[in-house]
């Protein structure tokens, strides 16, 4: 990393404007709780690092209106756990991404960060899909908005173009009666990388589900949105049945890597009971709201 | 290639120092500012041994560079005592034989100073979870976990 420039960005502009300019060769640095250990270990060796953290539009938490909130690339999980609004309305969303890492890291590691390192494993990448939030993207051409499940190519590869950079995730309003949860597996219980995870996110009134998007991680090379999930779900009163036959169909669509932290049938199988332990979950809150 | 001059506040005291843009906060502590009581270990933020307070957020200094910290407050181990006097965690760690060869101390001392400043009567699990960041391979952390909840203790009996 001898060689490596660093500017610290004031504005959206600037930021874009230099990485364009680095030719593929700079990197956006948030928190840099992934980027510096990559830096590190000669994984990555970008010509420059671009600090955007004292971009206003990356670093901020803000409810555009009622329930409707945007948040900001470089937002940690500390900052972002202060907010008791957002906690409420989102908890899945909230725990996916304070299961990243220890108290130090969450005190630095951004959610746009962990959108953007593109792994597989991404803990807050699914609960965001379920979530049906927007990614709001600025480059040297404007600005563009993607839904987050179109994000990812394939593992550590986005949509983003050469001097593109993600500003910050748009929540859907909150309706009342909704609520959602993230579960994940891992062979220890903290301080680990999923094996599986789940995301699921729910409108259920008068014991009938009116709206459901439900997200796998780690067990495809991108994290999914299981489409046929929300059709079978929406309508019905959400009993065991129709959640046995979502559950296949969730481990039906699993097509996942086979290592030494979890074989293909593991992963397959555990993708099919998170589903489920996620789906009652969220269900509990919303009786609980 | 030109240094980056930054201006920070350490343990309440200005301080402004150059740095090379690939240098860490670990690395300006340790090899610059003589505040060699942060300690690298793991280098990748997994064992916590670099935690330092910035701007009041637990973060591993490991995992930053130096030329992020302008404009904030970093608070490191040697700001813990006061005027020669321990800090109360500082001292219990001793009387409860918190330590053993001692390498990871720092990163421990801060990350409880840290949670306590956020969250004075935490919990056993609470404890546990905060500095699941923080790895000792001597103690096995029990006496660690005590130490830091009889602080607890001490401060709300004399608050």
């Amino acid at each position: 990393m001898s060689d490596t420039q660093y500017l610290a960005a004031s504005t959206i502009e600037e930021a874009v404007n230099a990485h364009s300019k680095a030719n593929g060769s700079a990197r956006f640095l948030a928190g840099g709780t992934d980027l510096l250990v990559q830096i590190k270990s000669g994984i990555r060796k970008p010509n420059l690092v671009i600090d955007v953290k004292k971009i206003v539009e990356l670093n901020s938490i803000e409810e555009i209106s009622e329930n409707e909130f945007v948040v900001g690339a470089s937002v940690s999980g500390v900052n972002l756990n202060r907010n008791k609004k957002f906690s409420k309305l989102w908890p899945g969303v909230l725990e996916a991404f304070r299961l990243i890492g220890s108290e130090q890291i969450q005190g630095r590691a951004s959610l746009g960060g962990n959108i953007c390192n593109g792994s597989p494993a991404g803990d807050s990448v699914p609960a965001l899909i379920a979530a049906g939030c927007m990614a709001l993207i600025a480059g040297p051409n404007g600005k563009r908005e993607i839904p987050i499940e179109e994000f990812h190519i394939g593992p550590g590869k986005t949509v983003l173009d050469n001097g593109e950079m993600l500003v910050s995730l748009k929540f859907p309003k909150r309706e009342i009666n909704s609520s959602d949860a993230y579960l994940r597996m891992t062979p220890r219980t903290e301080m680990d990388i999923a094996v599986v995870g789940c995301g699921v996110n729910i409108t259920f009134e008068n014991n009938v589900c009116t709206a459901a998007r439900v997200s796998l991680g780690a067990v495809a090379p991108t994290p999914l949105l299981i489409k046929e999930a929300s059709k079978i779900m929406v309508g019905s009163d959400l009993n065991s049945e129709i959640l046995d036959n979502v559950s296949k169909i969730c481990m039906d669509l699993c097509d996942p890597i086979d290592d030494k932290r979890g074989t293909i049938d593991y992963r397959t199988k555990v993708a099919g009971v998170l589903f489920k332990r996620a789906t009652l979950t969220t269900i509990d809150r919303i009786k609980g709201n | 290639m030109a240094k980056i001059q930054v201006s920070t506040k350490i343990n309440n005291e200005n301080v402004d120092y150059l740095c090379e843009p690939h240098d860490t906060m670990l690395d300006v502590l340790r090899n610059q500012l003589e505040l060699t009581g942060s300690k690298e270990s793991c280098g990748s933020g997994d064992c916590g041994s670099c935690s330092i307070i910035l701007d009041g957020e637990l973060v591993c200094s490991c995992l930053m560079l130096a030329a992020e910290a302008e404009g904030s407050k970093l608070e490191t181990i040697e700001g813990m005592s006061e005027g020669g006097k321990l800090h109360a965690l500082q001292q219990k760690f001793l009387e409860k034989a918190a330590l053993q060869c001692g390498i990871c101390t720092p990163g421990f001392l801060m990350a409880s100073k840290a949670l306590l400043d956020h969250n004075p009567s935490p919990t056993e699990t609470e404890v546990r979870f905060w500095l699941a960041g923080n790895l000792c391979r001597c103690t096995g952390y029990d006496k660690i976990v005590k130490a830091v909840l009889e602080v607890a203790e001490d401060m709300k009996e004399s608050a």
